[in-house]
């Protein structure tokens, strides 16, 4: 066993039985009162087919147990409010508690999405406001809310290109990615039904302009950048590819789930993107730790705009109204008007801030990525000599020689108390080891993590075995992960 | 590592070898390694037709999915039955026993265009 180390977060250690191992026959969480009109037999009523039948083996637990049970396992849990959370690309910021303030005002947190639009001024200002502000922010002329997270926006994107050029005459048959896009942007390609054609990074890991200029063509119907993209590098030369692009009539999608690191700096509407979605839930700061629920705004230059997904807000003598009439709108791509709550706390994080406030944060991510990166840089190689912005790439070359991958560093972490950062992304880093510790850290914080992350360099070169079997000091020692993919056990069975 | 000096190479790592006018497709030991511990392999239907540089199917690994691209143009023949219950084999003798699948070659001579052993050694070597 290894010795203790600096920072070690307490554990509740006893382990945890599943609920159907709590269950004991004839215990329930609830009282019904005595029946009393007469019993009808559903089958009778309904018909047999439309009778499910009971559940075997359905855990029978009282309400005491369910809410300790879950409890116990939630102090397992890892996440922002325990410490840093420096998972690269997912941009795992605090969330401040002004925003879940401001959700929980009743009229905000009760509204419902069927009551009458005189009913829904407030509700419907703070859309109109929130797509008033992050327009400015994207430098872009127009902005849908629509989308329930990053995916669903780059699809509404892309669908929105489509229709676009539709209305050319000509929808074009290919989508271009970079070999180091996020794995959504040739998914949304093909499922918006174009091939995907993937560019080669040069040796600083951007596109390189001569590679794009000798694939773009009139089959080319848009380009999908991340920018900065996947390296956490800012690609430099982006006003050249997009005029690359537009002379041949393809448009400019940019994925913006890099966008913390440009928003108050720079603004993707000038610098030749056409559309962009961005993940309020990273870069307005709102909580995904548990998947989400997330929000994926998309804006649009007004070429685009006709085709944006509808109803859209509309004032009519000082009243916010939906507007249906929307003849070219690719038409609804969420029910109702989105993820509201989210929307809500992004406002509350923009007006919370201020402009300068959201460019402070901004600044302050990438110094804490610089920091974190200028700390490691002799410990571990970092992947591309150009400036990193919100992020850092580093690649596991030197643990490699002992035989630790970045698997394996990130399990040894895990033992120092702190979440793993991004493994073995972006595919085009051999060994990637993706660190993005963003503005919300103080830097005692950066400093522990850096001090972990380089006892572990010197681990790896002392005794590589020991992290090869990496975590020691957890519940659950390391799980085979291969068998579990390979033979999974998807059903508990007594 | 021995690369076979009778099969073909390509820079998407697949190998292909000939007997008559059929080729059998492979990753290569290099992709196997890069991509670590294959849990699933994804692969043609017979009778469909597959095209130089198009995938035709996918290798999924713990730590990625990843493309497979035909190295060379024709109809699929054969499949190998054994990978669907066992992954692992891509692991053990890609170059052998956990090849992909049979392709009746479209164009046999077209196969010369692809890397030798020694070219695609020097290229993952580089």
């Amino acid at each position: 066993m290894p010795k203790p180390l600096g920072k070690i977060r307490p554990h509740f250690t006893q382990n945890e039985q599943l609920l159907f191992e709590l269950s004991r026959p004839g215990k329930t969480g609830y009282q019904l009162p005595e029946l009393d009109v007469p019993d009808v037999d559903a089958a009778e009523a309904l018909g047999a087919g439309n009778v499910r039948e009971a559940i075997e083996d359905f855990p029978e637990v009282s309400e005491v147990e369910v809410i300790r049970h879950f409890t116990r396992l939630s102090t397992w849990n890892y996440g922002i409010d325990l410490g840093l959370f420096p998972l690269g690309s997912c941009t795992m910021k605090y969330n401040p508690r002004i925003n879940e303030a401001v959700a929980r005002i009743a009229g905000l947190a009760w509204a419902h999405p069927y009551q009458p639009e005189s009913l829904s001024q407030g509700a419907m200002e703070i859309m109109a406001v929130l797509e008033h502000h992050l327009g400015d922010i994207f430098g872009m002329d127009e902005v849908t809310l629509q989308p329930a997270a990053g995916a669903h926006g780059e699809y509404t994107g892309i669908m929105l290109v489509r229709a676009y050029l539709e209305s050319q005459g000509n929808p074009r048959k290919k989508v271009l990615c970079p070999d180091s896009a996020h794995g959504t942007n040739p998914a949304t390609a093909m499922i918006a039904g174009y091939q995907v054609e993937t560019l080669k990074s040069n040796g600083q890991g951007m596109i390189d302009p001569a590679v794009l200029a000798a694939a773009v063509n009139e089959d080319v119907a848009a380009m999908m950048i991340t920018n900065p993209n996947t390296v956490g590098v800012f690609e430099e030369n982006i006003v050249q590819i997009a005029g690359i692009l537009h002379a041949k009539g393809a448009q400019v999608y940019m994925d913006g789930a890099n966008l913390n690191a440009l928003v108050g700096v720079a603004r993707p509407g000038d610098f030749g993107v056409d559309v962009l979605h961005s993940n309020l839930h990273k870069t307005f700061s709102t909580p995904h730790g548990g998947g989400g629920p997330g929000a994926g705004a998309v804006g649009v230059k007004s070429h685009l705009a006709p085709f944006l997904p509808g109803p859209r807000l509309k004032k009519t003598d000082g009243q916010w109204t939906w507007n249906h009439d929307l003849p070219q709108s690719i038409g609804r791509v969420r029910a109702y008007y989105g993820n509201f709550g989210v929307l809500v706390r992004a406002l509350a994080y923009i007006m919370a801030h201020g402009g300068p406030g959201l460019k402070t944060a901004t600044i302050d991510a990438l110094l804490n990525a610089n920091y974190i990166r200028a700390r490691l840089k002799d410990y571990f190689q970092i992947a591309y000599d150009a400036p990193s912005m919100h992020e850092c790439v580093f690649e596991d070359t030197k643990q490699e020689k002992q035989g630790a991958r970045t698997g394996d560093i990130a399990k040894r972490l895990i033992d120092y108390g702190f979440h793993p950062y991004t493994v073995s992304f972006p595919m085009i880093v051999h060994g990637a080891m993706m660190i993005e510790p963003t503005e919300t850290e103080p830097k005692a914080e950066l400093d522990a993590f850096c001090d972990a992350m380089i006892a572990i360099a010197k681990e790896v070169e002392a005794e590589p075995e020991m992290v090869k079997h990496a975590p020691h000091l957890t519940r659950t020692s390391r799980v085979d992960e291969v068998s579990a993919a390979r033979k999974p056990v998807v059903r508990w069975k007594p | 590592m021995t690369y076979p000096e009778n099969y073909r190479y390509t820079k998407e790592h697949e190998w292909v070898s000939v007997e008559g006018d059929t080729g059998t497709v492979g990753i290569t030991f290099h992709a196997q390694s890069e991509l670590g511990d294959i849990v699933y392999v994804d692969l043609p239907k017979v009778g469909s037709v597959v095209e130089t540089g198009q995938s035709f199917g996918s290798v999924e690994s713990v730590k990625a999915v990843s493309d497979i691209y035909s190295p060379v143009s024709g109809e699929v023949v054969e499949i190998n039955t054994l990978l669907a219950d066992g992954p692992e084999k891509l692991n053990e003798d890609p170059h052998g026993a956990a090849w992909l699948v049979k392709i009746k070659l479209a164009d046999p001579a077209q196969v010369s265009t692809l890397l030798d052993a020694a070219a695609y050694q020097a290229y993952i070597a580089g």
